[in-house]
């Protein structure tokens, strides 16, 4: 590759006397500089540095194991359920040892299996895909590409992962109590959630779930403020907010959405552990169950659910939006151009986030909800793909003309360009209130939100981890491997979300122990068969990654500073990261962080702190006014 | 034993992987590949990218093809054509979507990949193509959103006044069906009278339950419009008949409803497929418990004669359960209020989807 020419000034203190004119150092500078030094010298005792660690870099490291085991969990959690929906008719004899009494006569317990599904979606949607992807690249990146030596609060931060690894704590544990874990679906929608009489799983298990789920969204709101207020107050000099790169335009647009919506989430648990506990009828009305009539009146389900989806939609794009962010980083390095649209990307981000808030009950079309409410959301609904698709759009046109390399974070770029696409599109067809009357709760929703958030933010979360991996551990993973691993996931998506898509649109419900009850749907044994195959060798090949990763941690090949040739802050700062980031004064920024293959330039990468005076040759006209 | 020797081969399978992968790795600082940045994977990659875009798209034509006939259940109802109409017509256009998007994006990554020398196109923005590229889509949405808005409101409109109504109730885990008999007047239902024989809380001081027949298949004409009234009287269900694309939570505390006209008989259907055996099928389809994947009833559409036949010839439950009754009037003299008059009030309660009737 070519050099670094210009060079990017990485010694400290000499790059701020060639800034734009002569900028004054602000006095700030240096209460930080000595700040900085009292970190750097004292040894810190081991349980401090790397358990209650106070440092974003560890923070951020500690969500991604934590985020990584349960994955680990989830994904055998569905390949669990898969083999029952694939081999309706097989024996799980042989899972006795592990799954003991779910097991009844060489059949998995039916009340097990819903319990699977509800866990499954639990642990990926919130513990593996919020907390370990905006957990850890949120805490990990934002200081880093800010310019700042820590998040504004330290200790919340610290807090944060703890809330989160405690709520952890007590949803794993749940899953092995004699009632079983929470098994009314991740939506947990009352009053089947409410009431142990309807399944055992709303006994001790929905009551973890629910304390497992307060201390989650605490864990969320301390992280959330941190990130926000972080961006607001603690860039660089130099960083306005029309330099930051996309990726923290992404996690700060994230975070706001938590702030908003997860507190909305707490109240809905809030009312529930009511309901259950304390006798209230906030969701339930007129039930008889277990031959008793109970005493509830005048509680509504479908309230339930509107505070449900008034979190649960934002949260969907809590999932997805870091992935966007990072993709969009990822794309212009390794195209090596900068990404199109920059101001558009930013507009889209931040016309997803408000949208968001407003469609939620196209979750609802057809749960009783007065008809007219419908409309409206079908049309807020769909307008949401006009940003999607400027998002789209400005990815593909960042490829054209480029020059790619394909690392294996850039595959999982454009893997993810590709899922999201996929899943993206049908959502036009479930956002549709007519069309959705018959593939609400089919097949076709699961295959849908599994591409477009599942998938695509798994594909987000791998192309940040090959990415900044250097920078976490100041070593590389393998290419190759990571390669195999690609190639290996990407096939296996598709070959298991597609054919769902077929099976959703015959009409089979989802949370389906079997179908074979029904001729209705009783087409595609084979079908489901193949996709459990195919289900089952994707999650294998994720093993791949974790060898690669747990691996490279250790054993890989030492990083150089910048192995991307990135223009971003976090590669100017040492191999070897100590606490406060940069040895010496934080880099002042001069301009926007896409400054690839500019013309004029020897180098085809820029980075972001260096100043317009020593890149003559390819200011534009009006950069050079700055500097004259 | 078999778990251990399978135990034992698997991790003899990783100790053999690690050394492999060590040495290749060994191999590589040793011949310095390690140094030179872009190689040999670069190009591989790339073209696995048209490979994919090929061999996949391939993949998806022939077996979206193959399975396009399994795929499509067969439609009985009229808002269910339009429904067809409209999804197929949505796919074409979310289809043409996808095959530019996807094309490009695995094209462009083959086409522009790296060369030595050549230098990528700094190309920032163009506010041209990116107006374009927001206003087709948003026109593209918009007609989307009208045809769904049209045939959304007269899908959930008020049902035609001649309807034929039935109504199911959800429980964990079957359907109940009634009908409301020869006045064509459902009776009052009250959840606190529910036991064992009187499974709908018939409240029998209602004059017009006492016509109110119970059966466990649904039952409806072809060719009228029938308005199924729901109601779940334990957890949330949801009404789901695929042929008919009809699908309606059944909320405990919340009657809801749905009407659609069926267009092809049981036996017709039966005739078409060529299976004697074939049957409408009323899925629940909202998780209601452990056997909720078998919580099912039968749909069978009459010739209009069959069904008022059928109709005229069912049994009310207040004369195929005396005794329920005895107990009722035993129970409504010790009553302070009756026990109609009081639910009386929380039927009237404003319901959302009652709002349109």
């Amino acid at each position: 590759m070519s050099d670094m020419t210009p060079k990017p000034n990485l010694s400290p203190g000499v790059q701020t006397q060639g800034g734009i004119g002569s900028a004054p150092v602000p006095v700030i500078e240096h209460g930080e500089h000595s700040l900085h030094d009292e970190h750097e010298h004292h040894d810190q005792h081991w349980l401090w540095k790397y358990v209650f660690s106070q440092d974003h870099k560890q923070i951020g490291k500690q969500f991604l194991i934590t985020g990584i085991l349960w994955a680990i969990v989830g994904g055998t959690l569905s390949s669990l359920f898969r083999l029952q929906l694939g081999w309706p008719e097989g024996t799980m004899e042989w899972l006795k040892p592990v799954l003991g009494g779910w097991i009844q006569a060489g059949k998995l317990n039916p009340e097990f299996y819903l319990a699977l599904v509800t866990m499954h979606g639990t642990i990926m949607v919130f513990f593996v895909l919020t907390a370990g992807l905006s957990g850890t690249f949120s805490n990990f990146l934002i200081p880093l590409q800010v310019g700042a030596r820590d998040m504004a609060s330290g200790f919340m931060n610290m807090l944060s992962y703890w809330f989160f690894f405690l709520s952890s704590v007590i949803m794993f544990s749940s899953l092995f109590i004699e009632t079983g874990p929470a098994a009314a679906g991740w939506t947990i929608y009352p009053p089947l959630s409410a009431l142990p009489q309807a399944i055992p799983g709303s006994g001790a298990g929905m009551t973890l779930w629910l304390v497992s789920m307060v201390f989650f969204i605490v864990s969320q709101l301390l992280g959330g403020v941190n990130y926000v207020t972080t961006v607001i107050n603690l860039r660089t000099r130099g960083m306005s907010m029309s330099k930051l790169p996309l990726t923290i335009w992404a996690f700060f647009l994230t975070a706001i959405l938590g702030i908003l919506s997860f507190p909305v989430l707490f109240s809905a648990a809030l009312l529930l552990v009511f309901d259950r506990s304390f006798g209230t009828s906030f969701f339930l009305s007129d039930i008889y169950i277990a031959g008793q009539a109970l005493s509830n009146q005048g509680g509504s389900p479908v309230l339930f659910q509107h505070l449900f989806w008034f979190l649960g939609h934002p949260e969907v794009y809590i999932v997805i939006m870091p992935a966007m962010g990072m993709v969009s980083e990822v794309l212009a390095t390794n195209a090596r151009k900068p990404i199109f649209g920059y101001r558009a990307m930013i507009g889209s981000l931040i016309g997803i986030s408000m949208l968001s808030f407003v469609v939620w009950a196209h979750h609802m079309f057809v749960t009783g909800m007065n008809p007219f409410l419908g409309s409206v959301f079908m049309f807020l609904t769909l307008i949401i793909a006009v940003p999607s698709g400027v998002k789209v759009f400005n990815w593909l046109a960042t490829l054209w003309r480029g020059n790619i390399r394909f690392t294996a974070a850039m595959l999982f770029a454009i893997g993810f360009v590709s899922l999201f696409i996929s899943g993206g599109l049908t959502g036009i067809i479930l956002g549709n209130a007519t069309l959705d009357i018959q593939m609400h709760n089919t097949y076709f929703v699961v295959a849908h939100f599994h591409l477009v958030m599942g998938s695509a933010a798994f594909f987000g979360l791998y192309a940040g981890v090959y990415h900044w991996f250097p920078k976490m551990f100041g070593r590389m993973m393998d290419e190759k491997l990571g390669y195999i691993h690609f190639w290996l996931t990407f096939a296996g998506v598709y070959l298991v979300f597609l054919p769902m898509h077929y099976v959703g649109i015959a009409g089979f419900p989802r949370r389906y122990y079997a179908w074979t009850g029904f001729d209705a749907f009783s087409q595609f044994a084979d079908m489901n068969k193949f996709i459990s195959i195919a289900a089952i060798i994707a999650f294998l090949g994720q093993f791949i990654f974790l060898f690669n990763f747990f691996y490279s941690i250790f054993r890989g090949r030492r990083a150089t500073q910048n192995p991307w040739n990135s223009t971003t802050l976090e590669w100017t700062t040492p191999v070897e990261l100590g606490h406060g980031n940069w040895p010496g004064e934080i880099p002042a920024v001069y301009r926007w962080p896409y400054d690839y293959s500019k013309p004029g330039s020897e180098s085809d990468f820029i980075p972001q702190n260096v100043p317009y005076s020593q890149t003559k040759s390819s200011n534009l006209p009006y950069e050079q006014e700055l500097v004259d | 034993m078999t778990v251990l020797t399978i135990s034992l081969v698997l991790v003899l399978l990783l100790v053999v992987f690690g050394l492999l992968f060590r040495l290749q790795i060994f191999t590589s600082i040793f011949s310095g590949t390690f140094t030179r940045d872009i190689g040999m994977s670069n190009s591989v990659n790339a073209i696995l990218m048209l490979v994919f875009l090929v061999g996949g798209g391939s993949w998806f034509a022939y077996s979206f093809v193959e399975n396009f006939s399994k795929m499509n259940p067969p439609v009985a109802s009229v808002h269910g054509h339009q429904m067809e109409r409209m999804f197929w017509i949505t796919m074409a256009v979310i289809g043409v979507a996808f095959a530019i998007t996807q094309t490009l994006l695995f094209v462009y990554s083959y086409k522009y990949q790296y060369k030595e020398g050549r230098r990528a196109y700094f190309f920032a923005h163009n506010n041209k193509i990116e107006v374009i590229w927001t206003i087709i889509p948003a026109i593209v949405m918009a007609a989307l959103i009208f045809a769904g808005w049209k045939a959304w409101t007269r899908i959930t409109g008020p049902a035609p006044k001649d309807s034929v109504v039935v109504e199911v109730m959800g429980k964990q885990f079957n359907w109940l069906v009634r009908y409301p008999g020869r006045d064509m007047k459902l009776g009052v239902v009250n959840y606190r009278m529910i036991d064992a024989v009187n499974e709908w809380g018939f409240d029998l001081s209602d004059k017009s339950a006492l016509d109110d027949f119970t059966t466990s298949e649904v039952h409806v004409p072809k060719g009228v419009p029938v308005l199924i009234k729901i109601r779940s009287r334990d957890v949330l269900h949801a009404v789901y008949m695929p042929h008919f694309r009809v699908q309606m939570y059944a909320v405990p505390g919340m009657p809801t409803r749905f009407w659609f006209t069926p267009t092809v008989t049981t036996d017709e259907m039966r005739a078409k497929l060529g299976n004697p055996k074939f049957n409408y099928e009323l899925a629940c389809n909202q998780v209601c418990g452990g056997s909720h994947f078998a919580m099912k009833a039968t749909v069978i559409v009459d010739e209009p004669d069959d069904y008022q036949n059928w109709y005229a010839a069912q049994q009310s439950f207040s004369q195929k359960n005396p005794e329920v009754m005895a107990a009722l009037k035993q129970k409504a003299k010790t009553m302070v209020i009756p026990v109609a008059a009081a639910t009386k009030e929380i039927e009237a309660a404003p319901v959302p989807l009652a709002a349109s009737y």
